[in-house]
């Protein structure tokens, strides 16, 4: 067996950095610790995308997921407690059914994926000269490309906006 | 070199662990941690199969952007709904909320 | 290249030179070599961070007209060593029901937010830690590192005020980092490029003044973001018993501390980097890497003397003044900036240069001048309706 190659090493310690996170996630008892996992999870997502050369979306991961959505996570924890400690049982009655079906959902996809010819196909090499954020900002922008899907996620972001903001409005 | 089986079953096993959290965890914003695991899941496939095909198509990328956005949409609104409950019943475990008025 | 051209690669092809001497694989000597930069850069870091204890102390000492540290060593110079003598002597305690692990990794969490920074910051023109394409946003993202430490150790102390003080820090610091990043697209649209390097070669005009309402905001929302005053409510010790802070005694609070002022000092070089031209002085720069880092360094602390002068001048402002200021005034002013600027670089883009600047330079004016008008309308209609219109009439004559 060949040895393997510094990429294929690293991308095997964040992948079990990541998964170990996501497991400690969906187990600790402690919410606050949970949020926490969360934040470590997505850190290694985030190190995943640079592995894969996506920069800007690795960035862009670390401001919104870990910048606002965890820190929104955390506070909505520390504002639903009725006391400090967490009380009862973490995990429902019908557990061990919920894990029989998660990992039929991933031996299903490893299935259906493993008969794709592509699956073990590996990266090209970049273009030189490849500027993806430029690339990115024109596909965003351009009227041949993505522009509507673009304008429409503004709405939809407008919308949840103004849908939180009343929906959690303390009227006293 | 990575073969993007790889970053295909680390997507797979990301959803599971997810799909698990969601499907049997009794608080509700532990519910919202689990679908937050599938969307990163779901962003992790997108990508590599950006990076893995044509590079120069952006649709990739393009995609998990749109896909940040509802994202954070949906957990805004999502935590906002749990902390309006809350007020009001005072608890936020799942199975405790199954009366609609009282 | 020779030595004076290019110091750090010299030394580096040196290192790897003798570490492959010795039997060491090619690659493993290289990732040695970088890890020994990046030890090398931290420890410049921490020293620089405890002479920035000796300035921030002697020129608050001068703003308060009075003499500051000057027993221990030439000018008080030795005054900082002493100070982390004592913080180092001091008992480290952990409160009783406190989560030890988040307790302790908070400060170590919160230094590193700020020693990452210096990863992207171009300190010659041939010296910078890595050349990210992203690197602007890079900022915003080691700030969200920051948020994330301190709300875990607000949450941590199992304190109430440190609790309080941390949500509040957290909510400015979230709310803060919109007109920051907006501000930060204005450097972008000029140099046509996130890379901070391509940043500092575009400026042939320095972008203060092409753009000088975009730095005065992004001064106001970096303020904002570093937690210092007039935006320090989370510490104040009048108002919360020094917030998120409470807990925390010897080294630890002193990484909270001395991390403080090396995140002021690192955005003072960032608002030199992208508004004041960075390591570049007329050409200087291209003599030597050394020039650079002085011209540089030489920036970054105006910059962070700016940002002291703005603390130890100003009062504190209330959470919801500092909320209501960045929702209803700042965000739309750094929007507005935005498509500005945008607009008139579209529209002057093939303009010779002096007409470029100046252009934008009016139309900054502008803008400002236009959002100041609305805010005294508003302050006037609020102090009418608070005071009654009789009141208002009368302080008019």
């Amino acid at each position: 067996m060949k040895l393997m190659t510094a990429q294929q090493i690293i991308f095997l310690i964040v992948a079990a950095f990541t998964l170990g996170s996501a497991l400690m996630v969906v187990t600790t008892r402690n919410l606050v610790h949970a949020a926490l996992w969360l934040v470590s999870t997505l850190f290694g997502v985030a190190v995943i995308y640079a592995l894969l050369n996506a920069n800007f979306i690795a960035v862009v991961q670390v401001v919104i997921y870990i910048g606002a959505i965890a820190i929104l996570f955390i506070f909505a924890v520390m504002l639903t407690r009725r006391d400090m400690r967490d009380s009862g049982p973490q995990l429902n009655s019908n557990w061990w059914l919920g894990a029989i079906v998660a990992a039929l959902v991933f031996t299903g996809l490893v299935f259906l994926l493993q008969g794709w010819s592509g699956f073990t196909g590996t990266a090209a090499d970049l273009p030189s000269g490849f500027d993806p954020i430029g690339l990115l900002g024109e596909a965003l922008v351009s009227p041949e490309a993505y522009v509507l899907p673009f304008e429409v996620a503004s709405v939809l972001l407008l919308a949840a906006l103004v849908g939180a903001v009343y929906v959690a409005f303390n009227k006293k | 070199m990575v073969p993007q089986s790889w970053y295909l079953i680390l997507a797979a096993a990301l959803f599971g662990i997810g799909l698990f959290g969601v499907l049997t965890r009794r608080n509700a914003i532990a519910i919202l941690l689990g679908v937050e695991l599938m969307l990163n899941a779901v962003n992790v496939n997108l990508v590599s199969f950006w990076r893995y095909s044509d590079v120069l198509n952006m649709s990739g990328q393009v995609f998990s952007v749109i896909v940040f956005a509802v994202t954070a949409a949906e957990v805004s609104v999502g935590l906002a709904l749990v902390i309006s409950a809350y007020r009001r019943r005072n608890t936020v475990i799942a199975n405790d909320m199954d009366m609609l008025k009282f | 290249m020779s030595f004076w051209n290019d110091p750090l690669k010299v030394a580096a092809d040196w290192l790897e030179g003798v570490f492959t001497g010795w039997g060491m694989d090619a690659v493993f000597a290289h990732v040695l070599v970088a890890f020994i930069g990046v030890l090398l850069l931290i420890m410049i870091l921490m020293v620089v961070d405890i002479f920035l204890v000796w300035i921030e102390r002697k020129v608050v000492a001068r703003f308060q007209d009075r003499l500051g540290p000057n027993r221990v060593g030439p000018f008080g110079l030795f005054h900082p060593f002493a100070d982390i003598v004592k913080l180092i002597i001091k008992e480290d305690t952990t409160p009783g029901n406190a989560d030890k692990v988040v307790y302790n990794l908070a400060p170590i969490l919160s230094m590193m937010s700020v020693l990452i920074l210096w990863a992207v910051v171009p300190l010659a023109p041939v010296m910078l830690g890595t050349d990210l394409n992203v690197g602007v946003l890079f900022l915003i993202a080691a700030g969200a590192i920051g948020t994330l430490a301190i709300i875990m150790a607000g949450w941590a102390s199992n304190n109430k005020f440190a609790m309080i003080g941390g949500f509040r820090q957290v909510a400015v610091m979230v709310s803060f980092e919109i007109p920051m990043l907006t501000m930060l697209m204005i450097p972008v649209i000029f140099a046509g490029s996130m890379n901070i390097n391509d940043i500092i070669l575009g400026q042939n005009t320095w972008y203060f003044v092409i753009s000088p309402l975009g730095a005065l905001i992004f001064l106001i929302a970096a303020i904002a973001e570093l937690g210092r005053a007039p935006f320090d409510l989370a510490e104040g010790e009048s108002e919360l018993v020094s917030g998120f802070n409470i807990e925390y005694s010897g080294m630890k609070f002193g990484m909270f501390y001395a991390g403080e002022l090396l995140h002021a000092f690192t955005f003072g070089g960032f608002w030199a980097i992208l508004f004041f031209g960075g390591y570049r002085f007329f050409g200087l720069e291209q003599v030597s890497p050394i020039f650079a880092i002085l011209i540089l360094t030489f920036k970054a602390l105006l910059g962070y003397w700016v940002i002291m002068w703005v603390k130890y001048t100003m009062m504190r402002i209330r959470i919801d003044q500092m909320l209501a200021f960045n929702w209803k005034f700042l965000t739309p002013l750094a929007f507005a900036l935005l498509l500005v600027t945008a607009l008139m670089n579209a529209l002057l883009s093939s303009a010779p240069a002096w007409l470029f600047a100046l252009g934008m330079f009016l139309a900054n004016v502008v803008t400002g001048w236009v959002a100041l008008e609305i805010a005294r309308s508003a302050a006037k209609q609020e102090r009418e309706r608070i005071e009654g219109p009789k009141k208002a009439v009368e302080a008019h004559h």
